[in-house]
Formats: C-alpha cells, structure tokens, sequence
C-alpha cells in the first residue's frame, strides 16, 4: 500500500499540492483523474521521489520515501514520466536492459537477459529489440518504455499520462497490457490519465484530484457519475451504461 | 547484434588507438635532428602533458554532457576555465607575487585546485540539480559566467602592481606549446585520483546519461553523483587549465566526435574513444604544424576555429533535442 500523508507542494505562491492524504490500495489499477493543472502530475512525481515535497510523508509499504535510499526502492517502485527525451543513443535493448540496473548495477546476469527478453516479448517489441530508439514511432518507443518499467519488476507502477501520443489502438492495448501486468504478475499500477473513459473502464480505483486537493477517490461506479463528473469538470456530462462500462459523454 | 554492436566498438577504438600511437611516434621521431638523448626527454616531456590535457578535456567534457544530460554544453562553455584563472587572478592580488612564488608550486596548484572545485560547487550545483531545463539559458549563463569571470581577472590584472603582473602573466601564459611542466607530477597524481572516483561510480554514468527521472526511478543518488561528477569535472578542467591555458571548443569537438564513432552510447566505449580522439588532435594536429607547416603557436587556433564551426553547427543543427 502507498500511503499518501498532508503532502503538499507549491511553487512561490501558487499552491499545486494541497495537503493530500491518501491511501492507494495494493494491486490493481488506480487511476488519477481531475483537470488541468490539479496537481495530478505532480502528486505522482512526489510519490516517485522525483520531486521534494514542501511538507508531508510517503509510505511505500511501510517505508518512508524520503528516508529510504534510492536502490531500495528502485526496486519496489518504478515511474515512467511523458516527455523521456534522452541525448545517448540507445537501442531498444539497451534501454530495456537498464530496467534491471536496481538489481545488476550495470553487471547482467543471465536472469537479467531473460527478464529482458520477457519483457520485449511482452509488449511486441522484439522485432524492434536491436533498433535504435530515434528510428521508431512515438508509440514503439513508448512501449519500449514500458518494457523498461516492466523489466525493473517492481511491486508498484507508477505512469504519468501513458496514454498520450498514442493512437487508438495503442492506447487500448497500453490499457490492457497494465490491467494484464497487475493481474498476472500481481502489480499495483498507478496512472495519471486525462480520459475518463479509460479511467472507468480499466481502474480498480479512481483518485480525483481538483485544485490541488484530494476531490474524491472511490470504485469507479462511484466517481462517474454525471453529477460527479460535472462537478469535477465544471462542464455537462452523460452517462451511460454500455454493456457493464460506464461510459461518459461530454460533447455537448 | 549486441556482440555485434560492441565488437565493430573494438574495432573503432582500435583503428583510433593505432592513429593516436602513430601520431605520438611521429610526434617524437619527425624532424629529429640532434642527439636522441636530448629529443627524447625533451619531447618526451612535452608529449606526456599533451597527453594529460587530452585526457583531461575529453574526460570532463564527457563526463559534464552526461550529467548535463546534453551534448552542447561543456565546463568551458559554461565558464569554468575562466573562473580558474580568475582564482588564479585572485590569489596574486590579494597576496602579492611574493608570497605567491614563495609558496611550493605543486602545493598551490593542490590549494588553487580545491579552491576551484568549492566554488564551483557553490556556483555550478543549482544550474544542472534540474531546476534550470532550458538549453539556450543554460548556454547563456554559461557565456556571461565566462565574460564575467574573464571581466573581473582583467580589472584585478589591471589593478595590480606591474612587477605582480609580470609574475602573474607568466603563470598565465601557457599554451599547447609553452605547456607548464613544473605540474606534471602533481598533474598526473590529481588525474590517477580523479579516474580512481569516476570507476568507482562509472556504472552509473550509463544510467545518469538517461535524464534525471529516469535515473532517479532506477535507483541512482542523481543528487550525490552530479556533486561527484562535477568535481571530479572542475579537478580535471583545473589540471587542463593550468597546463595549457583555456580551450574552449576542444572538449566539444572531441566529445562529439567520439559519440560519432562510436555505435554505442555506452561510457565504456565512448570515453576511451574521446581520449584517443583528443590525443590525434592534439598530439597529431600538433606534430603537422610543427614539423610540417613550421607553424609555431596555431595550433590552439586551429583548433578553436574547428571546434567553434562545429558548435554553431550543432546548434543551428538542433541536435540538442
């Protein structure tokens, strides 16, 4: 469990955290949800340690983030930002193969191949294994991220906006593939995501972050609701129950 | 593929190291008239410090553009060289050239050293801890740090007594042919001691050059090793400085050169790589004009002009991205 306690984060004067507590569950999928500049991002950044937070605590199972050091909890808990540009040029399998770096310190095993080879294997990218990372698509190489993620074998997840820059399709098997990794391996995965409907139809639980603040958290059939929604987003909303997903909409 | 990948790295290197021996050879036997007992520790002397520098240069750069995480920058584009004569600059002023030459040389090189490391730290650390992204304001810094630094040493060189700045610009006038031999020892142990730390943290290097999210979420004290890092840069940028005076542009050119050759991005490929490239330039480029074109002092020049063509084309390139 990550247990979120009065974190709070603010740049000068602007307050973009607001003494957040929190508690998000283990396994599963646990979504954030909430509109632009809710402070979404970067509760998850400070859950991750990428960022300090002014006041609070983070207990990742029981340790507290900031007092635990760094290749602890490298392997317990991974994150994977939006924008990974990056200057060295890699392969796809060198990229993944850092995901073990918590565990082999640059030394891999041959434990390490395997878990690598899973991994690509996992998210289709051994055709791609031996190419480098600026001759692919935004969606390949974003799946190569995850396939990092995935290879440092954490307990928790954590993905902030996974979904952007891919296509439909994409989106939809990137969905699958977290649902899939915390049914089958037994994950947490904790997502930052900008499209309700994906939210309902692939959480365990929904976290709604509005003005900094912690809105509401709940099953999703709690949280959407056209009131809820409304509520949230300050805009009209419909629902409608198709086929066992709830699915809003919000085109006016 | 992988074998592949490290397997034409070997060979690059190879054909690099053959070139970087051949040009030290030709640099030691070319033109040779008079007895070898002279030429031999002469040149030799001469030679070893080249050598030095280049290490120095293409290792802090490297290292620098790693935990700078882009392949633009480097300490002497960010000003450090400067900062190091302004010290230099400083200690006479405040002094006085007595003192200043009273004192064993090697130790004041040991004190100018750690002098320059504290505030580098001090300056430097806020610039590249990730609250300041923005390239070209980076870039910008850097340049007016430079001027700043290279300012105030000319107004401090302008204040001061003339027999002081005598003593002073002797020790700042070297160059890749007037190389300051005095340091050499000292030079040499500073360098064995810095590349003793960088080992012991070179399996994070790899890590550090994927950002500093990434290298967080894997584990790496980013904090912690940019502090080391960056030491370790300002030791190497000091010892460099010292020997032959500010370059600006050759860290730049040979890191990018090596990052061309090699096929991999991996620290263990490309930092042998930039050492031996900025041997052939500096060894090589040295020995043609000596021997061959009987010019004395360009080399620096030469190098300079080379170096700044590349970085405005990098950066017109946009290859920061």
């Amino acid at each position: 469990m990550i247990e979120i306690r009065d974190i709070s984060k603010s740049y000068g004067s602007s307050v973009v955290v607001d003494n957040v507590t929190a508690a998000l569950p283990k396994g599963g999928i646990t979504s954030i949800i909430g509109p632009n500049g809710a402070g979404k991002s970067t509760l998850l950044s400070m859950i991750a340690r990428l960022m300090p937070m002014d006041r609070g605590t983070v207990l990742v199972d029981g340790l507290d983030i900031a007092r635990t050091s760094g290749d602890v909890l490298a392997k317990r808990l991974s994150i994977l930002r939006q924008d990974n540009h990056m200057t060295a040029r890699l392969t796809v399998r060198d990229l993944v193969a850092f995901g073990r770096y918590p565990y082999n310190k640059g030394r891999p095993t041959p434990q390490d191949q395997d878990h690598i080879n899973q991994a690509l294997a996992y998210l289709g990218l051994e055709e791609f294994a031996e190419r480098f990372l600026d001759e692919l698509s935004g969606g390949q190489r974003q799946r190569a991220f995850v396939a990092m993620v995935l290879c440092q074998d954490t307990d928790y997840m954590l993905f902030d906006e996974p979904l952007n820059n891919l296509d439909i399709r994409h989106a939809v098997s990137m969905m699958k593939l977290l649902r899939n990794a915390a049914r089958d391996f037994g994950k947490t995965v904790v997502v930052v995501l900008h499209d309700v409907n994906f939210a309902s139809c692939y959480s365990d639980h929904i976290i709604v972050m509005r003005d900094g603040k912690l809105f509401l958290q709940g099953k999703p059939r709690e949280i959407i609701r056209p009131e809820t929604l409304e509520d949230i987003y300050g805009c009209p909303f419909e629902v409608h129950d198709l086929g066992g997903d709830l699915i809003s909409v919000y085109y006016g | 593929m992988q074998r592949e990948a490290s397997r034409s790295s070997g060979t690059v290197l190879l054909v690099i190291g053959v070139i970087a021996v051949a040009s030290m050879v030709a640099f030691m036997t070319l033109g040779a008239r008079g007895s070898w007992s002279f030429i031999l520790p002469f040149r030799g002397v001469k030679l070893f410090s080249l050598v030095l520098v280049a290490y120095a240069i293409a290792v802090s750069t490297v290292l620098f553009q790693t935990i700078t995480n882009n392949r633009i920058l480097t300490p002497s584009i960010m000003g450090f060289d400067w900062l190091y004569m302004l010290l230099q600059t400083i200690l006479v002023f405040t002094l006085g050239a007595a003192t200043t030459s009273a004192i064993e040389p090697r130790l004041l090189f040991v004190i100018e050293v750690a002098a320059m490391t504290g505030f580098s730290l001090v300056l430097y650390r806020f610039l590249f801890s990730g609250s300041v992204r923005e390239l070209h304001l980076l870039i910008l810094i850097g340049v007016v740090f430079g001027t700043l630094f290279r300012s105030l040493a000319g107004l401090l060189q302008r204040l001061i007594d003339p027999n002081e700045f005598v003593v002073l610009q002797d020790r700042l006038f070297a160059s890749f042919n007037t190389v300051d031999s005095n340091l050499l020892v000292i030079s040499t142990v500073l360098i064995g001691l810095t590349s003793v730390a960088a080992f012991k943290i070179f399996h994070t290097l790899d890590v550090m050059a994927l950002g500093r999210e990434t290298a967080v979420s894997l584990g790496v004290d980013h904090r912690r090793i940019t502090m080391i890092v960056l030491a370790l840069v300002t030791v190497l940028v000091s010892i460099s400085t010292a020997l032959v005076g500010p370059v600006t542009f050759f860290g730049l050119l040979v890191a990018n050169l090596a990052y061309i050759l090699m096929p991999t991005a991996k620290h263990r490929h490309v930092l042998p790589a930039a050492v031996l490239v900025a041997i052939i330039c500096l060894v090589g480029g040295q020995t043609i004009l000596e021997r061959l074109f009987a010019f004395d002092t360009a080399l620096s020049i030469v190098i300079e002009f080379a170096g700044g063509l590349f970085f405005i084309l990098y950066l017109l390139r946009g290859a920061h991205r």
